[in-house]
């Protein structure tokens, strides 16, 4: 490859990351009254870009433990206590069904787009 | 003014207000509200309780018919003479089959979102024709005839009195598994739980409660910490709980949701009416509340996987007491119940 034309290229690549990275969000969701909350308010459902995250919150004086086995996402953030947080990158478009293992009420969706 | 902010009265106040929240369990006036009985019985806008209907669901609850063997009804296992569950360590099913888990009440059914231990029937709808068409425990058909047995809903047809009572309960929709499932729901949610001397002394009734189960208030909601699971109306956050029992043939919640935490985890049964409901646990391992208390107080038995809300307590003799006595506090007053007639044409 022409020199000129690796190094555009290694620019443009450079420039897309820091754009994306630039762009990316991260969204905090509360855990609060046995509800996901965003911004003080219940929510059921958020969405996103692709690349954003999701910060979990624990503001409930007792455990939760944030799962998802959606083919878009799975995994499992574990038990955590109030003050602590947990974050998940959403890197590919699609909807994600977000539970707390313990309180299985508690139910939202992550629709990234 | 003068006379209100005197240090002399001043002083006096602070004492009043310690010991007022000494006497309260530390809650103030508006954590205790999150115990208070909710306005009205939650009910799906499909299947609003009627007379009719809660009636039918009786008459089905009560019929052996409703078992392959014509022998068991769901009262044989939810005994209203027994807290609406058996006595027994764990249930007695078809052909006297002894079955992994406890009978759990249905008391306060209406205010649960999830049913069975492993929670999964997502409404009482859901639940009510899983224990009938199970093999192990009243072994029915409900639609089929399979050679030797008569469906139920067969049986149900055949008599004039069931087929009057669907059509009064439930106008054109005939016996089907479905209103079989929302006749029998009715009436579960018709159980309730009446005014215990906790609910009363929430009310203003200070007399209720004896010093003994203050104290175990107090204990519950600090240094126990049992309200982290066992909270609200129903004393229960409807979740789900490995709690340290020695029980490794059950995986629980983890049949439903595989989630490592949910390894041997189990619904947080309701507290109400728990003096009427031994024994305790899924596996009914304990036979008394005070059983129960030294389980928690040791922060279980079988360590794998424990819920983080289970720790050892350090709890005195005194303790234990005033915690089993507080329990005790949130039975209430229960009212008979009649055996329905069940229509024998």
């Amino acid at each position: 490859m022409n020199p000129k034309h690796l190094a555009n290229s290694i620019l443009f690549t450079v420039i897309i990351m820091f754009s994306t990275t630039a762009l990316a969000e991260e969204h905090l969701i509360a855990q609060n009254s046995k509800s996901f909350q965003l911004s003080g308010s219940k929510v059921e459902a958020i969405t996103i870009k692709v690349g954003d995250t999701i910060r979990f919150k624990n503001e409930d004086p007792f455990f939760h433990n944030i799962f998802s086995l959606s083919d878009l996402k799975t995994f499992d953030l574990g038990s955590f206590p109030k003050g602590q947080s947990k974050t998940v990158v959403f890197d590919k478009a699609g909807t994600a069904e977000v539970e707390c293992a313990i309180h299985p009420e508690m139910f939202m969706e992550i629709i990234v787009q | 003014m003068k006379y209100i902010f005197s240090p002399q009265h001043w002083r006096r106040g602070v004492w009043i207000g310690l010991a007022f929240i000494l006497m309260t369990g530390a809650s103030t006036a508006a954590e205790l509200n999150t115990y208070l009985r909710p306005g009205a019985i939650p009910q799906p806008s499909n299947n609003l309780m009627t007379p009719n209907r809660v009636k039918l669901g009786k008459m089905l609850f009560f019929d052996p018919r409703l078992s392959g063997s014509n022998w068991i009804s769901c009262a044989t296992c939810h005994n209203p003479a027994m807290g609406w569950s058996d006595g027994l360590p764990t249930a007695i099913g078809h052909g006297q089959k002894i079955l992994g888990r406890s009978t759990p009440t249905i008391l306060n059914s209406a205010y649960q979102p999830l049913f069975m231990w492993d929670g999964h029937a997502r409404s009482l709808e859901k639940q009510a024709l899983g224990p009938i068409e199970n093999e192990g425990e009243m072994a029915q058909s409900i639609d089929n005839d399979n050679g030797k047995l008569i469906s139920l809903l067969a049986e149900l047809k055949a008599l004039k009195g069931y087929r009057d009572a669907f059509e009064v309960a439930y106008p054109g929709e005939g016996i089907t598994k479905k209103t079989i499932a929302k006749a029998l729901s009715s009436f579960e949610r018709s159980i309730v739980s009446s005014d215990a001397p906790f609910d009363l002394w929430i009310k203003g009734e200070k007399q209720t409660m004896s010093n003994a189960a203050l104290r175990g208030f107090t204990l519950f909601e600090g240094k126990a910490s049992c309200v982290k699971c066992h909270s609200g109306f129903n004393f229960t956050d409807n979740g789900f709980h490995n709690i340290g029992l020695e029980d490794a043939t059950d995986a629980g919640r983890y049949a439903i949701r595989k989630v490592k935490i949910l390894i041997g985890a189990f619904k947080t049964p309701t507290l109400r009416d728990v003096a009427l409901t031994a024994p305790y646990m899924h596996n009914g391992a304990y036979s008394t509340l005070a059983e129960v208390v030294e389980h928690y107080n040791l922060g279980g038995h079988a360590t794998e996987n424990l819920s983080p809300n289970i720790k050892k307590l350090n709890l005195t003799a005194t303790e234990k007491t005033d915690l089993v006595e507080f329990m005790k506090s949130l039975t209430g007053e229960i009212t008979p119940v009649t055996y329905p007639v069940l229509p024998a044409e």
